[in-house]
């Protein structure tokens, strides 16, 4: 039973993991004052990246850095027209979406189908080694822990640190923030690449750890999911973790239904998570207060530094 | 007597539609409180902007302790040693003081010292402050002090104040010129940006006058008149506003019955019991600092909040419950403060900004637009009022600030309202444009119709208002005759005196 | 020599018709780019790209009947772009315009009554509204977001679409494929010309563009719209109704987007996949902005994207590229379109390079001794 309960725990934790790394770097990008709503395209590049260098490298780690790479040259393709030319966030956040899906295919095209064989992880065969967490540590790859790692990181700079009460201040009002000498544009451009590459991140472990194999559509609207969590969240990083646990939850809840012989078609359970997100959603949006109190008051307009 | 403290020569600066700044030269010596005079549109906040790096001059040098510098940016600006106080703060309303400070100064020995150092320079000019309370809480005038302490905590050698007195009370104005003779004794340079005359006189050594982006003289105000230093800012006699006929005052058109509202935005302020009447064939006119509930009470007037049903009656009809379209067909209109955004639509033409409150006039047919009748009203508008602009199909955004409040006003007056309302209604407009547009709205009072402004300008309210009534803390005075009350009685109820508190405006979150 | 952007007093009339063309030429340029990298004279390839698809009438048939539900879609989706209503969820609400209409046609279509395809119109167009009210009912009661929210629904459309033809409408005869039955002639579109595929759907689009363009341009609520997208506080102010704007900007989108669902079906596909649309929803967005949210614009704009879909299936045949090159070309297009956008409303200024001059000392006053300590 414990076992059960365990085993439950350890796979809605690992299901929910590219979601951490997304939603935290959307998190910080959206701090900013920076509505980036491309995080699907992001990911996917970063899924297709992550698995074309660590097919061609036998690396995994390259791997992720290849994703964290691409998640971040798309972010700065966002950042140009975003920031730069002051276009209309959402129209070019929707674009980079559609852009990035279809630069993934592309790309990805000789891949299809394909899977990748990878070293299982030194470390975290010695992190199993360690008396009580081990048995936890050990059954995950490193790329889950590193994330709560992050989640702390990420913590400690936005409150902790006086680089991080800027980027709380950019967010809330830039134009008090260039007035008192900040450069508002890099601020936001650098808080945009680290949510690509977060998202670049999430996406490699998608496809090299989670289901190891690359296809279209491997993402599956995920990378939308980590937008909403992070209004679920109210912008704070602890409860982002959460919000990703609570998908990862209901992901796995299919896969445990299905072993225990629920005759329930395939398809409702694939899709329980999108319901739900838009349930988490509903419930959060419909505070006004709760939101009014927490965005980042600049959030998805364009910054004009007067001329 | 050495170089002065900061010295422009030849500034230039030229935008599509006008050239802001012509060949300006300024001279602040070390220790000299300098006015900079200009009536709105005069060029006097682009030099400022010039002179705190946050914008370019297309020509011209600037010379700080008689070296030549180049300002590119506010943080160019702050390491010389300028420090600017914004007439629309530069404040973080989430953080507390101390964090709005830090991110002025970073805190080298972290934030206990930070906070002894805040409490030290509050105290030394007398500037009172909390450093762990949050800005949202404070009000208009305590956040003003954050403002200024925040720029005494980087030293400045010039310190940049624009429009300071806009959001004090008279009494708060006396204690800010305190701090700012104190801060010269000290060495501490000072320009002061205004168009109130009379507090220049009384505070400052120096002053350069501004008018149409050129220098029109440099001079001492204390040994001028208002009505020579007027002469250089506006080219002429400060206008005299003649005695308006009386006018038979008739059947109430607008009554609020107390009318309280609890305001949804958490930053926001409470309404509470306001009673109100405005007959037609008056201008009745409601005075108080910003942030004290007009914005509030405005939108619950226009409709864009709900109110209770009877609390809010026009033309004797029930209207609390309306929405602003439905208030509009009883013969509301209303005048937002808020020009471009709000009033009209920046990016339409001033044909379509027509339509967007006068359809009623019989623009619309069927559903569909009649668009000669559009363009005609629109004619008409500019026409009537005086609308300097390239034609109706001229952008909103590409008329000036005047002329488009001219085009707004005359909008709504020309739909013959029952009831006008209007906020700020010369706010940032130049002399001539106010001129007209209090001319107008006697007109519309002569009309018959019933007027009710709201502004923070007691010099308008005196002029055109034939009742005057405060509003501080969501409260509103009993409305008083003009010609029974004076500026220093309004000036205590603006305190809030009248309610027993102490406060000059606070927020609802200040208020709990 | 600096460059910086600064904003026009109007904004630029010609760049707003010359943005579109600027970014298509651009999106030439890169595909001349891919084509090279990908081993072909990128020239002769870009000729073959652009005539090959439209070589007869059988392909120009194609053309139109793919441009059919882009541009019907597309107007649909401009109408709530227009008043910043974003309606991402056409995907799911073209999804389930073939659900109901399948439905009807697999059920009452070998009786051939003339009612059928009337009704399955009617079915996709109330399903596909049904379907974008969700996100317009959560927007204006919650305030929930409806990009997120619509979005959300595509998946669960797609899944069901998928269930359905995997499972219950499985074509007994069909050899285990996930598709339907073949549909009945009598739940099938007429054909408009002999030889193509052209039928009427091509009529709704044109309808559609027509609607549009008066309501858009000449009608009070158009108008209200438009202020609602541009200006939402002057639109309260003036008393336009902002949940009336959502409400019709869902809808719009919903019902067209339905419609388009049931044309695929009862038009060139015939049959129910789960793939029915190949990713028309997504097009669709892509069409509204190239096409400048306005009817002729999007007409012109779906023809190009349409055209995009049939380049890049035969460029698999032809050039040997993936059809995913289609997916791509649009994608950059749209990114382009929005770069190049940017010149209506800034224009680049050119700052004179300058020497700076030495930095000077701060100033030593007693307030600097004070904050020092």
């Amino acid at each position: 039973m414990i076992d059960m309960a365990a085993g439950i725990l350890v796979a809605t934790v690992v299901a929910g993991t590219p979601m951490v790394y997304a939603a935290l770097g959307e998190l910080v990008t959206e701090r900013s004052g920076v509505l980036n709503l491309g995080v699907e395209g992001m990911m996917l590049c970063g899924a297709v990246s992550g698995f074309m260098a660590s097919t061609l490298t036998g690396s995994l780690w390259l791997g992720v850095v290849a994703g964290m790479l691409a998640g971040a040259v798309l972010a700065f393709l966002f950042g140009v027209l975003a920031i730069s030319f002051k276009a209309n966030q959402v129209a070019v956040g929707l674009a980079l979406a559609i852009f990035g899906t279809g630069l993934s295919s592309f790309i990805g095209k000789k891949y299809v189908g394909q899977t990748v064989v990878l070293e299982p992880s030194a470390l975290s065969a010695a992190l199993g080694k360690l008396p009580l967490v081990g048995g936890l540590l050990g059954q995950v790859h490193p790329l889950v822990w590193l994330s709560w790692v992050l989640l702390g990181a990420i913590w400690w700079f936005l409150y902790r640190t006086h680089a991080g009460l800027v980027l709380r201040a950019v967010g809330e009002s830039p134009r008090s923030a260039y007035a008192l000498g900040y450069k508002v544009v890099r601020i936001r451009y650098l808080a945009t690449l680290f949510g690509g590459a977060m998202a670049g991140v999430g996406g490699a472990y998608i496809s090299l750890v989670y289901t190891a194999l690359w296809t279209e559509g491997l993402v599956a609207g995920r990378g939308w999911i980590a937008v909403g969590l992070v209004v679920f969240a109210t912008w704070r990083p602890g409860r982002c973790l959460l919000g990703a646990y609570l998908f990862g939850g209901v992901t796995t809840a299919q896969l445990f239904a299905q072993g225990a012989g629920a005759r329930v078609p395939t398809e409702l359970m694939s899709a329980l998570p999108y319901p739900a997100t838009i349930m988490v959603l509903v419930l959060i949006s419909r505070d006004a207060r709760l939101i009014r109190l927490n965005v980042p008051a600049s959030l998805g307009k364009p910054f004009h530094a007067e001329s | 007597m050495g170089a002065p403290r900061l010295e422009l020569r030849g500034i230039r600066k030229a935008y599509p539609a006008v050239v802001a700044n012509d060949g300006i030269d300024l001279a602040v010596a070390p220790g000299e409180v300098h006015a900079v005079i200009g009536e709105n549109g005069a060029g006097k906040s682009t030099l400022m902007k010039i002179i705190y790096g946050m914008v370019r001059p297309d020509a011209g040098d600037m010379l700080w302790e008689g070296r030549e510098v180049l300002v590119r940016s506010p943080a160019d600006a702050q390491r010389l040693g300028i420090g600017m106080v914004f007439q629309h703060f530069a404040l973080f309303d989430t953080l507390t003081v101390a964090q709005n400070i830090a991110l002025a100064s970073p805190a080298r020995g972290g934030v206990e010292q930070l906070s002894e150092k805040i409490a030290a320079v509050s105290q030394r000019y007398g500037l009172p402050l909390e450093p762990d309370r949050p800005v949202y809480s404070m009000s208009v005038g305590e956040r003003q002090r954050v403002e200024i302490v925040r720029a005494l905590m980087q030293a400045p050698g010039l310190l940049i104040m624009d429009e300071p007195t806009a959001v004090l009370i008279p009494q708060a104005v006396e204690k800010l010129f305190a701090t700012l003779r104190q801060l010269a004794a000290e060495g501490c340079s000072i320009l002061y940006i205004s168009h109130k005359l009379e507090e220049i006189r009384s505070v400052c050594d120096g002053a350069t006058v501004l008018r149409g982006g050129k220098v029109t003289g440099v001079v001492n105000p204390r040994l001028e008149s208002t009505a020579t230093m007027a002469r250089m800012m506006i080219g002429a006699e400060l206008p005299e506003f003649h005695h308006r006929d009386e006018v038979a005052v008739t059947e109430t058109r607008l009554e609020v019955t107390g009318l309280s509202l609890r305001s949804d935005d958490p930053f926001g302020v409470d309404l509470l019991d306001i009673d109100l009447t405005v007959h037609a064939g008056e201008i009745v006119g409601i005075a108080g600092v910003a942030g004290n509930g007009q914005a509030e009470l405005l939108a619950a007037l226009s409709g864009e909040t709900m109110a209770d049903r009877a609390a809010i009656r026009i033309a004797g009809t029930d209207a609390g419950h309306l929405s602003a379209a439905a208030r509009r067909a009883l013969g509301l209109a209303f005048v937002p403060e808020d020009r471009l955004g709000r009033g009209a639509v920046p990016e339409l033409s001033l044909t379509e900004n027509a339509l967007l409150t006068a359809s009623r006039q019989g623009m619309v047919a069927g559903g569909l637009i009649r668009y000669a009748r559009v363009r005609a009203f629109a004619e008409r508008c500019i026409a009537a009022f005086d609308v300097r602009c390239s034609g109706r199909e001229a952008a909103a955004s590409s008329l000036s600030g005047g002329n488009l409040q001219k085009f707004i006003i005359g909008r709504e007056i020309l739909q013959q309202p029952r009831v006008l309302i209007a906020a700020q209604p010369t706010w940032g407009v130049d002399v001539g444009a106010t001129l007209a547009i209090h001319r107008a709205l006697i007109d519309l009072r002569a009309a018959g119709a019933a007027i009710l402004v709201i502004s923070e300008e007691l010099d308008e309210l005196f002029a055109i208002a034939d009742r005057i009534g405060v509003i501080a803390g969501g409260r509103l005075t009993p409305l008083r005759r003009r010609r029974d009350t004076n500026r220093d009685e309004i000036g205590i109820a603006m305190t809030g005196a009248t309610f027993g508190t102490t406060a000059d405006g606070g927020t609802r979150a200040a208020q709990a | 020599m600096r460059l910086r952007l600064e904003r026009r007093p109007q904004p630029s009339a010609l760049m707003v018709y010359a943005s579109p063309l600027i970014a298509v030429a651009l999106t030439a340029l890169i595909a001349l780019a891919v084509f090279a990298a990908a081993g072909h004279e990128p020239w002769s390839a870009l000729v073959i790209f652009v005539t090959a698809p439209v070589a007869d009438l059988y392909g120009v048939g194609e053309l139109l009947i793919k441009a059919a539900p882009l541009v019907l879609i597309g107007v649909g989706l401009a109408v709530g772009f227009r008043a910043n209503v974003w309606n991402i969820g056409a995907e799911g609400q073209l999804a389930l315009g073939v659900i109901s209409g399948g439905f009807l046609a697999l059920h009452f279509g070998v009786g051939g009554s003339p009612v059928l395809l009337p009704a399955m119109v009617l079915a996709g167009a109330v399903s596909g509204a049904l379907w974008a009210a969700i996100p317009a009912l959560l927007r204006t009661r919650f305030n929930a977001n409806e990009i997120l929210v619509s979005l959300m629904l595509n998946y669960v459309a797609g899944l069901w679409l998928t269930y359905l033809v995997f499972g219950p409408w499985r074509d007994p005869a069909g050899f285990n494929f996930p598709q339907s039955a073949p549909l009945a002639p009598a739940a099938l579109f007429p054909i408009l010309l002999e030889d193509t595929r052209l039928n009427i759907s091509v009529l709704f689009a044109l309808v559609a563009v027509a609607t549009g363009w008066v309501f858009m341009a000449r009608s009070f609520v158009g108008f209200q719209l438009r202020v609602t997208g541009l200006a939402e506080d002057a639109a309260r102010y003036a008393g336009f109704s902002t949940a009336r704007a959502v409400w019709i900007g869902m809808l719009a989108g919903g019902c067209t987007a339905g419609i388009a669902g049931v044309g695929e079906i009862a038009g060139p596909l015939g049959q129910i996949f789960p793939t029915a649309s190949p990713g028309y929803g997504y097009a669709a967005i892509i069409v509204a902005f190239v096409g400048r949210l306005h009817p002729l614009g999007i007409l012109l704009a779906g023809l190009l994207m349409s055209f995009l879909y049939l380049a890049g299936d035969s460029a698999q045949m032809t050039l040997g590229l993936s059809s995913a090159v289609a997916g791509l070309f649009q994608g950059t297009m749209l990114f382009l379109l929005l770069a190049i956008d940017v010149f209506v409303h800034y224009r680049v200024r050119g700052t004179p390079a300058v020497v700076p001059a030495p930095a000077a000392r701060p100033v030593a006053t007693p307030v600097a001794a004070e904050a020092a300590t």
